[in-house]
């Protein structure tokens, strides 16, 4: 029982850490401002697995969901709680910010969710190249819809969620960002294993390795695949939300095809199908994006290339579709994969 | 009892009239079999039956319900089960959860239980684990649960598939040519293992098979078909000496 405890308790004690260390600015706001987006990461790549990994379909259009979410989380966290050019005077009083931004974030992320079900109702009745062609189109689709509101500032862009987080940091002085960021993580994390280890879940993998089958061993194959889609994509929109407060600025520019493609690379470089990989790769890929910034635009052609070499050595990723317990069996003591 | 009738069914393929004003009867714990020659519309029937076409005429009545129009998930949930001729388990799947998700279409618990573990979903979970252990160790698999069928023997993986059908409790159990590509000691392991199913197990089978010596151990009638028209029907004996028969296996120049 003492064993199974150590996850949570380790979890726990880096949050501590990070927190402390945010807390008194040992670590400077770059650092700061990275740990945030391994969080974020964990969660798109994660979740666009459970779509291109677990079900075995190919969408393209990830960063879409994450701008639905991202904009619509910015823009009611910003009318309720921060002065602003259109939307005003505060709604709601400050104090209310910590309690209202979670929920903030999961109508964002329900939002994403719906994005995602408009856009699987059509695109799911074709299969493999046409979703991928379909996804990209919603992709462009919801960024021109965004670029063409006014309102949300267009193509320049929406700003003001910073006043948001100060107005939660006015409440009680702590890194506010760092425990959502954390807490979303985890629970995205947890609802994604949740869902691929039960019956229920499985009935996508099932999906993936033979359709009819599935269809013929009363998986209801249509109802399955919008559910784990609109998962899929309400935990992006999730991951926007968090993306957008932590940054403080949203663009539209920033969730074009370059950013769908950031998430399928993540994807393919843990391996289709498997959780810690696509946590391990979100890890990697944040870090080496960041360690290669003083290549400048060099960057955009060492990491191409690093993906060309990983495919041609290893085309199935860093994890394959193991998890980390297959490798290591002796960590099933400290957790079960369920 | 009536399991299914099948009356004038027909079905066309954009022209070509795959099968023909078919009619078929299964009462409750018939072996009942499907033979005919290549071509002859045996797997379009079973096709029919399991919802991956839709009919283009004819009436599929399976206990007292039609089954025209229900999507294969559907047929399944209200109890018909098949295999299938080129063997289709889940490959990546161990064979335990292979053997699981045949309760897919009877979870009794929804997406709340699922996410928030609830007790519901526990119990359940559990009871579909303990059934599915309990039918791997009946047929005498539950040393191969974890492990992935791809990895099993070609006869091995046969079974695991007809035990993944029987696991969703079927009343009417569909065999696509069960003993296709075994060996001849493999086939006779089938047919003792197609038997003490039939004995075991409250649920009718109906076969289609190619191989005479199985069929005719096994089934207590057999429907014969050809080109999509049905040519003979009646019991092993029968077909044997039916003149029409013989003339669709063996050519019109032998007789």
């Amino acid at each position: 029982m003492k064993q199974k405890l150590a996850v949570p308790v380790l979890l726990f004690a880096l949050l501590a850490v990070v927190m402390t260390l945010v807390q008194f600015e040992v670590i400077d706001l770059y650092i700061q401002t990275i740990i945030l987006f391994i969080g974020i990461n964990i969660i798109i790549s994660s979740s666009l697995n459970l779509v291109n990994g677990h079900m075995g379909e190919f969408s393209c259009g990830h960063a879409g969901f994450i701008a639905v979410g991202a904009y619509v989380s910015s823009v009611l966290s910003v009318a309720l709680f921060a002065q602003d050019r259109i939307f005003g005077a505060p709604l709601l009083p400050p104090q209310y910010t910590v309690y209202a931004f979670p929920v903030i974030l999961v109508i964002g992320g329900l939002a994403a969710a719906f994005a995602g079900l408009l856009v699987a109702l059509p695109s799911f009745r074709t299969r493999g190249d046409y979703l991928a062609i379909i996804t990209i189109a919603a992709n462009y689709i919801i960024i021109t819809v965004i670029i063409n509101i006014d309102k949300i500032g267009g193509a320049r862009g929406f700003m003001g969620m910073k006043r948001v987080v100060f107005a939660m940091e006015d409440t009680a002085a702590i890194p506010w960002m760092v425990l959502w960021v954390f807490l979303f993580t985890i629970l995205s994390i947890i609802a994604i294993r949740r869902f691929v280890s039960s019956t229920y879940g499985k009935g996508i993998i099932a999906i993936q390795q033979d359709e009819v089958a599935a269809e013929i061993m009363s998986v209801n194959t249509n109802k399955m695949k919008l559910i784990a889609f609109m998962l899929s994509s309400g935990l992006a929109g999730i991951a926007g939300g968090l993306y957008a407060h932590v940054i403080g600025y949203v663009n539209p520019k920033s969730f074009d095809i370059l950013k769908s493609t950031e998430a399928l690379v993540m994807v393919y470089l843990g391996g289709m199908g498997s959780i810690t990989g696509s946590i391990l790769s979100a890890v990697l890929f944040t870090l080496l994006l960041e360690l290669l910034r003083p290549l400048q635009i060099i960057k955009w052609i060492v990491i191409p290339l690093l993906l060309i070499i990983l495919m041609q050595f290893r085309p199935e990723g860093i994890m394959g579709n193991r998890e980390l317990v297959d490798i290591f069996p002796k960590l099933k003591k400290f957790y079960r994969f369920k | 009892m009536t399991v299914l009738k099948i009356t004038a069914l027909t079905q066309y393929f954009s022209g070509l009239c795959a099968l023909d004003n078919f009619n078929v009867e299964l009462r409750a714990g018939e072996l009942v079999g499907l033979i005919g020659p290549n071509g002859a519309g045996k797997t379009t029937v079973f096709n029919l039956v399991s919802g991956f076409y839709r009919p283009t005429s004819g009436e599929i009545n399976f206990l007292g319900r039609s089954l025209v129009g229900l999507k294969p998930h559907q047929v399944t949930i209200h109890g018909v089960a098949r295999t299938f001729q080129n063997i289709r388990l889940w490959n990546e799947m161990t064979v335990m959860d292979n053997i699981r998700l045949a309760h897919h279409g009877n979870l009794q618990y929804n997406l709340r239980d699922l996410f928030f573990r609830t007790r519901r979903y526990a119990e359940r979970e559990k009871e579909i684990y303990q059934r599915a252990w309990h039918l791997l160790e009946v047929f005498n698999l539950a040393d191969h649960a974890e492990e992935k069928p791809k990895n099993l023997p070609y006869g091995m993986q046969r079974k695991v598939e007809i035990v993944r059908a029987l696991s969703s409790e079927p009343k009417l159990l569909l065999l696509d040519e069960p003993a296709a590509g075994l060996t001849s000691k493999d086939t006779v392991e089938l047919i003792e293992l197609i038997k003490w199913i039939h004995r075991h197990f409250e649920t009718t089978i109906w076969m289609i098979e190619h191989q005479m010596k199985v069929v005719m151990s096994l089934c207590s009638r057999i429907t014969v078909i050809d080109f999509g028209k049905t040519i003979a029907e009646g019991t092993p004996e029968e077909i044997r000496n039916h003149p029409e028969v013989i003339r669709a296996y063996l050519g019109d120049d032998q007789i």
